[in-house]
């Protein structure tokens, strides 16, 4: 795409860009860190992790300032329009993000006095979500709406092994009231596990509408490919 | 920062702009001067016009006057008053029947030479005429008191009754034949150029020609006037009319091409302003532009007027250099111009002419810087600031 | 609902040899505000003054293609000129004041249509038509000062009220306020809007901003095509065409 006649423009956006990266960069080690703190039970990590978030929360307000500075000064219109606004709803949620990782990292700490015997799915969805927070920020750096369209698609997933490790969890507290503490803090975990993709699927849904102007949020996905195929919806 | 001072480069542009200066200064002195000059001789040789010689007298108003008009004064005055005056006795006489054989004593005009003697200037005064006057001044018989007839009468071949009336009342006369003939044609012409014709090689054709018709030599619109005027069209050779109408076409150009000139300042601004509220061509021109360029165009054709009102050359080829004493009552009737008296007193070997020359080119230089001056006063009080 | 009240098929122009225009295609709707933009040279004055023919006094200025208007050609042989621009009127870049009157800037043209003449009826007709341009409050106790006295806004809305004083049906206006300082433009922008309530209104604009502001619907021009026409919401936050999105996000040149 052809360069800004302002060229402190591009600069500006390039420089919001490289914030908002690396924000998610930053999310994406909490929510890694958080989970294996609580996989192996790792007191010192859990703490670390919690005391990173102080820089999460300075990149959302450094990318907040960022953004207001462009709107007010560079007045911009279509395609620049809709990157900064997708911007704004992005930092919330990463911040978002970053705030249920330190609550996983929370639950370790909770959960060393009682350890779980067992972690069930756990290593598995954590897997799979910090894969669509990846996925996510990646299509937003290259603008890539196909890979955008994977992490909506893969999101149905997600709430599906939550829902199994939910009803595990029920099983094993219904099992042995010993294992109700750690089995609600997993639960717990798993939950905001959840959460997180959920977020992770908002930022694939605002990288569509960066690209191509198309405010897909609250429309099911079977729909939204339509319209980026192209079709016209009643 | 480095200082602010004046440096050699700085200083050489300095003294070239001081140059510059003082040549223009040096250049507007000459032009003064020039000026000055011509005015002081005028005026010097001109003022004197302004004075006439009279001689205290006692005049016969009897049966010998009407017969022989010289017979109304004594002898001894014959010689030394003015033939041209005593001339018009008799007549005088029958409008004033009363009169009859009453005589007075009244100051009367002298002759041209005597009046030169008491201005001092030469003469052909025989030397016993010279000490007769002499005598008479001390006694207190002779004076020199304001030149009346200067104005109030035409052309004359006795000097001391010469004025310039006649030739004053036919520049008047050929100045409004001008006036109305030049003015509406050369308006309406630079209008249609300007405003309505289309610009292509037809157009183009008649504006080099326009502008070429301003530089031609003057004596070549007497010519003109001359074949169509008078030879062709059958007007009165030396009249106010064919006058009026030959200068007519020597400053249509210059109407022209300044009312084209005050058309093309109005800005084009207000003609879209018309066009678009649905004024059609002539409205916006009439109602918009035209009263807009109405100062430009007056001044542009007072000047015009000033510079016909001083032409000779082509007035020569249509015969207004006649001598013409009458005042010309109507356009058809003979008449001469101001420059023409002036060009045709300038001749004339009787010194007494001189005076009236100068005189003459005072009063035709007054009457060309107030036409000026009129036009500056009209352009400033219609001045419009867009 | 839209319904259209100019119609432009085909418009071709040309200068002499060189082609101005290419074909243009659009619907302006009724009493809506439609804007031009595009960068300079694009066509789009030149288009605005085909509206109301003001280009007829260009000599080398030549057309084909059609502009209807409520369906009737503009350009038929049988339309007087004269008639069409008491219906589609204009007001230009720098304000134009008649240098005569307040009073006879607005009088003159509804008199030589035969609208209104003197007296009463005039003194009426005049009134109305400033307080319509919001300029009647600040000129009231000098109507017989002339125009040029005035400030640049409101002799900008001096023209305005000239304009309407014929009763049109459609106003257009060539860069109205790029003369004008922030607060004269803002009034003009907020005279606009009122306007749009009676008349149609097409503006020009060299800042997107405005245009932006104060449309309805928005045309992009450039190099005499006409690039992009829609909602000027949509053109604005996701225009169709790779050359639109260009110019209004500024990565043009």
């Amino acid at each position: 795409m052809q360069q800004h006649t302002m060229k402190r423009f591009d600069e500006e956006l390039d420089a919001l860009k490289e914030h908002i990266l690396a924000m998610g960069g930053l999310v994406e080690r909490a929510v890694g860190n958080s989970v294996k703190s609580m996989l192996e039970q790792n007191e010192k990590l859990a703490k670390k992790t919690i005391k990173r978030d102080r820089a999460i929360n300075a990149l959302e307000v450094q990318c907040d300032e960022m953004t207001r500075d462009l709107l007010v000064r560079r007045q911009p219109a279509a395609g620049d329009l809709r990157f900064i606004m997708a911007i704004i709803k992005l930092v919330t949620d990463l911040e978002r993000m970053g705030d249920l990782a330190i609550g996983i990292a929370k639950g370790t700490i909770y959960s060393l006095e009682n350890p779980p015997r067992v972690f069930s799915n756990l290593d598995i969805m954590s897997e799979k979500v910090i894969r669509q927070v990846n996925r996510a920020l990646d299509a937003f750096s290259r603008g890539d709406t196909e890979l955008a369209m994977i992490v909506i698609e893969k999101d149905d997933g997600i709430d599906t092994l939550y829902k199994r490790m939910y009803r595990e969890m029920l099983t094993y507290m219904m099992e042995d009231p010993h294992s109700i503490s750690s089995s609600i803090i997993l639960s717990n975990v798993a939950k905001n596990l959840e959460r997180i993709s959920d977020h992770a699927t908002n930022i694939a849904e605002m990288v569509i509408y960066i690209e191509q102007g198309h405010d897909i949020r609250h429309v099911d996905h079977e729909a939204a490919a339509r319209i980026l195929a192209g079709e016209d919806l009643d | 920062m480095s200082k602010i001072v004046s440096n050699k480069a700085l200083k050489r542009r300095y003294l070239k702009e001081k140059i510059f200066k003082g040549s223009a200064i040096f250049a507007l002195l000459v032009a003064a001067s020039f000026l000055v000059f011509f005015f002081t001789n005028m005026i010097s040789q001109g003022v004197s016009a302004l004075s006439q010689a009279e001689i205290l007298v006692t005049v016969q108003y009897n049966e010998a006057t009407v017969k022989s008009y010289r017979k109304a004064v004594d002898k001894k005055y014959r010689k030394i008053v003015s033939r041209g005056w005593l001339r018009t006795l008799p007549l005088y006489m029958e409008d004033h029947p009363e009169l009859m054989g009453t005589g007075e004593e009244k100051w009367v005009l002298a002759t041209a030479d005597v009046d030169q003697y008491l201005k001092g200037k030469s003469n052909r005064l025989k030397d016993k005429y010279k000490k007769q006057i002499d005598k008479l001044q001390e006694e207190g018989k002779v004076k020199l008191s304001f030149n009346v007839n200067f104005f109030t009468r035409g052309d004359s071949k006795m000097a001391e009754l010469a004025g310039i009336k006649s030739a004053v009342v036919g520049s008047i006369l050929v100045l409004l034949v001008t006036l109305a003939v030049a003015l509406p044609i050369g308006v309406m012409t630079a209008v249609y150029l300007e405003e309505f014709a289309p610009d292509n090689r037809v157009t183009q054709l008649i504006e080099v020609n326009i502008n070429n018709l301003a530089a031609i030599p003057s004596i070549l619109f007497g010519l003109l006037g001359l074949a169509i005027f008078i030879n062709f069209f059958g007007v009165p050779r030396s009249s106010a009319l064919v006058g009026g109408l030959t200068l007519a076409l020597m400053t249509l150009p210059v109407i022209i091409i300044t009312t084209r000139a005050a058309l093309r300042a109005v800005p084009n601004s207000i003609r879209e302003a018309a066009y678009g509220l649905g004024a059609s061509r002539w409205q916006a021109v009439f109602h918009h532009v035209l009263p807009l360029a109405l100062p430009g165009i007056l001044t542009g054709t007072i000047i015009g007027l000033a510079q016909a009102m001083g032409e000779t050359a082509p007035l020569l080829v249509i015969g207004m250099m006649a001598y013409i004493p009458d005042t010309p009552t109507g356009f058809t009737e003979a008449a001469t111009v101001l420059p023409a008296q002036i060009f045709t007193w300038a001749g004339e070997s009787i010194r007494a002419y001189e005076e009236r020359t100068a005189a003459a080119i005072l009063v035709l230089v007054t009457i060309l810087l107030s036409m000026n001056a009129f036009a500056i006063w009209l352009r400033k009080r219609f001045e419009t600031r867009w | 609902m839209k319904t259209s009240k100019i119609s432009i098929n085909q418009l071709k122009l040309w200068y002499g040899e060189s082609q101005a225009l290419h074909g243009i295609d659009l619907e302006i709707s009724e009493k809506k505000i439609t804007s031009f933009i595009g960068p300079s040279g694009c066509g789009k004055s030149t288009l605005l003054r085909c509206l109301n023919r003001m280009n007829d006094h260009i000599s080398s200025c030549r057309i084909e293609g059609s502009v209807l208007m409520d369906g009737n050609d503009i350009y038929d042989p049988n339309v007087d000129v004269v008639q069409l621009r008491s219906h589609v009127g204009m007001v230009f870049q720098k304000p134009n004041p008649f240098p005569k009157s307040i009073y006879e800037n607005i009088a003159y043209a509804p008199r030589i249509h035969g609208i209104a003449s003197k007296g009463l009826d005039m003194d009426n007709l005049v009134e109305a038509v400033l307080r319509k341009a919001s300029l009647w409050d600040e000129v009231k106790d000098k109507l017989h000062q002339p125009g040029t006295a005035l400030s640049g806004g409101q002799q900008q809305r001096l023209c305005i009220a000239r304009t309407i004083a014929v009763k049109p049906e459609v106003i257009l206006m060539d860069e109205p306020c790029s003369a004008l300082d922030p607060i004269a433009s803002a009034k003009i922008e907020e005279l606009m809007d009122e306007l749009k309530k009676e008349y149609t209104i097409i503006i020009v604009t060299h800042s997107m901003q405005q245009a932006a502001r104060v449309s309805d619907f928005t045309a992009f021009f450039y190099m005499g095509d006409l690039i992009e026409f829609g909602n000027t919401g949509d053109i604005f936050t996701k225009p169709q065409q790779q050359q639109t999105e260009d110019y209004i996000t500024g990565r043009f040149g």
